[in-house]
């Protein structure tokens, strides 16, 4: 699928890697529209994108935090260029595990906004889609939904839980044609980890990550690691003995 | 990680691009403009330097265990307008950003280019305009800031200003070349230039000794847009300053590619020890030289970049200097000696034994850059690459900037490790105007070092 003039919507798009997407897509001359909660950093990247050769950019403020408004942002997805070709659903948290461990209501609405939103919006796109046979559903998930560690098992349950959702969604929207991507990036150098040390060989960009979501929609591929490297680190993660793996401090 | 009523600090460590500094700094990662703005207002304790894309060699662009705001987050265009060729950015935009938007050739082969392209495209527009760069046009169309219309300054007391020629005009000048001194660029709007082809032909020519350089610089200015001279650093004697001339001019209808925005190679690790030595200088530059075969003379057609940013096709090429890094020299000394002048700054390099493959020699001209402490102007400029073999190279570089500064030259700030405040108080006769424009919070280890900025903060 060429990305010339199709018709993207994002959902978090201010977020670093929907950034870097929404820019790629920009340069082949797609048509885009952008969904995020801060106003004004949406106009900021609707500017850029015009300039880096957007045919077309539409902006929605939306809070997915408020799930009963997610009907209304999919429907508006959908409206803006008269169907869509690709959605990403990029938008989430990194809480602070500690910090939810002593605070129920933090940990529901971590929850919330890293799995019960997204599947939601997920499903609600899913409908459209399935009629029109065609199409394309990216949610970023994380390689944290491999496994459940003690430092990020809230995160990771979120993205492991849509994980298996977004697997469902695949198998049901097979017949029709509809690719379900799901994206698990590995360490990357955003707004959202500018408190780790983002250095060394393991850790990547924005940019890079955007690379391989445009090739893996190309293909129609179904789970992306990326960097790629991620997915034999996962195997081996997830196959270290339960009586070994409580010795680290992953 | 720490956290304020206006800002975010984060405990992150900043080299400098020849890898002499590593040190740790309090850095502040604005992703938006106001945001950026409002960072500045709360007061550092060791001050605050804007910081780009780390490629300046020396100190400019840090303040070891103080406060640093690094702009990369800052990376968005505005607005392009493809009747006028005015281009309006983000400070951390790059300069790889804008030709990869702008510098794709139209139908018949033109479109717009950056007026000026310095060695690397992997800087921002802040740190361009700040360090007032020039490129191999220089010659012909200025420096960097020749071409910036105007630009939005956040100072400290919370102003944003927009300073242009014709408001804030003062404040303008001192802010093209200001070392990031002045406040915080935010923004800029440039005027990029129609060329009537994006494609170059080059031609390189091979000449024996120094004074062939200025013939064929001579020969050269009026007919060709781009020059520089490639020099043999090690060669002696008869064959004192001995190197190849490339000339580039754009050529109608001829399209050529943006450039791509990341290397496609890389140096992963510095080498235990430098792979610039004394053995490999040498055998490099012997081979480089007689490059061009027989004829001494190459003529070529098409894309730009290998003319213009060599350097740029292998990422993290500083690390192969080793984990001491190197020192990079940058001057220019006026036209009336140039030529006795730069055969003694070659004279005592290639005795010294020092010295690197990457030696450029270009002749600056009359056109004016207009910052207080813009670097170029008319003269005869040399840079090159000196590993950083400790005392007996900066004594080389203090020998080197003794004759600079007796010729009525300057060292290039951006490029700058060991400058001493004499010299630079000698090179900048703008000085003493430009520091009723300094903001109070802004500082940089550079700045203090050659006393811009009082010392009392570490």
């Amino acid at each position: 699928m060429s990305a010339r003039q199709s018709r993207i919507a994002i959902f978090g798009a201010t977020s670093d890697i929907a950034v870097a997407y929404a820019r790629r897509s920009a340069a082949q001359g797609a048509r885009l529209v952008l969904f995020a909660r801060d106003a004004v950093a949406l106009e900021t990247v609707a500017a850029d994108l015009k300039v880096r050769g957007a045919t077309a950019v539409e902006i929605r403020h939306a809070d997915f935090a408020d799930l009963s408004t997610l009907p209304q942002v999919s429907r508006d997805a959908f409206a803006a260029f008269g169907g869509l070709d690709v959605a990403l659903v990029a938008y989430g948290s990194l809480p602070d595990q500690t910090a939810l461990n002593a605070d129920p209501a933090a940990l529901k609405a971590a929850l919330d906004l890293n799995f019960v939103s997204p599947v939601l919006l997920a499903n609600l796109l899913a409908a459209p889609f399935e009629t029109a046979r065609a199409g394309a559903i990216a949610v970023i998930t994380s390689v944290a939904g491999d496994r459940g560690r003690q430092s990020n098992y809230a995160y990771g349950a979120a993205k492991g839980g849509c994980q298996t959702f977004l697997e469902g969604l695949r198998h049901r929207l097979f017949p029709a044609g509809v690719t379900v991507l799901d994206i698990r990036p590995g360490f990357v150098a955003t707004k959202m980890t500018a408190h780790l040390p983002q250095g060394g060989p393991l850790w990547a960009t924005p940019d890079q990550v955007a690379g391989d979501i445009v090739a893996a929609l190309e293909k129609g591929r179904a789970v992306l690691y990326t960097p790629w490297f991620w997915w034999p680190i996962m195997t081996i993660v997830k196959s270290v003995p339960r009586a070994l793996f409580h010795r680290t401090k992953l | 990680m720490a956290v304020t009523a206006h800002r975010k600090t984060y405990s992150k460590t900043y080299s400098s691009w020849g890898g002499v500094l590593r040190a740790p700094h309090e850095a502040v990662l604005p992703t938006a403009r106001a945001e950026a703005a409002a960072a500045l207002v709360e007061p550092f304790p060791n001050g605050v330097v804007p910081y780009g894309n780390g490629r300046s060699y020396g100190d400019v662009g840090l303040n070891p265990l103080g406060g640093l705001l690094d702009m990369r987050g800052l990376d968005r265009f505005i607005a392009f307008d493809p009747e006028t060729g005015l281009m309006t950015c983000e400070a951390g935009v790059t300069l790889a950003d804008i030709l990869a938007v702008t510098a794709r050739p139209e139908a018949d082969g033109g479109g717009w280019l950056l007026p000026v392209m310095p060695g690397t495209r992997f800087i921002t527009v802040g740190g361009a305009i700040a360090n007032d760069v020039h490129g191999k046009n220089a010659h012909r169309l200025g420096s960097f800031g020749c071409h910036v219309e105007a630009l939005e300054l956040a100072r400290s007391d919370g102003r944003v200003l927009t300073c242009s020629r014709s408001e804030n005009a003062d404040l303008f000048r001192a802010t093209i070349g200001g070392l990031g001194l002045t406040g915080l660029i935010l923004s800029a709007t440039l005027r990029l230039r129609r060329v009537p082809g994006l494609g170059v032909e080059t031609e390189d020519i091979r000449f024996d000794h120094l004074d062939r350089f200025f013939d064929l610089d001579a020969e050269s200015t009026g007919t060709w847009e781009y020059t520089a001279a490639w020099i043999d650093c090690l060669a002696t004697g008869t064959a004192l300053g001995r190197g190849i001339y490339s000339r580039s001019r754009h050529v109608a209808g001829v399209a050529a590619q943006p450039p791509a925005r990341h290397p496609h190679i890389g140096v992963p690790l510095a080498p235990p020890i430098s792979a610039v030595n004394g053995l490999s200088v040498r055998a490099f530059n012997a081979l480089y030289w007689r490059k061009l075969g027989a004829s001494g003379r190459k003529l070529s057609l098409g894309a730009y970049e290998p003319a213009f940013f060599p350097l740029d096709a292998i990422d993290h090429w500083n690390r192969l200097y080793g984990p001491k890094g190197f020192f990079q020299f940058q001057a220019v000394v006026p036209p009336a000696d140039a030529k006795a002048v730069t055969g003694a700054l070659l004279g005592a390099i290639a005795t010294s034994g020092q010295g690197s493959m990457l030696v450029v020699l270009k002749r600056f001209g009359e056109v004016a850059s207009e910052g207080l402490l813009s670097f170029p102007m008319p003269g005869i400029s040399l840079a090159l690459d000196f590993p950083n073999r400790g005392a007996s190279t900066t004594t080389l570089l203090a020998r080197l900037e003794a004759i600079v500064v007796e010729a009525g030259g300057r060292i290039y700030p951006a490029k700058d490790f060991c400058m001493s405040a004499r010299s630079f108080a000698a090179g900048y006769p703008g000085l003493e105007a430009f520091r009723s424009h300094l903001d109070p919070a802004m500082t940089s280890a550079f700045a203090r070092r050659v006393g811009i900025v009082r010392e009392d903060i570490p």
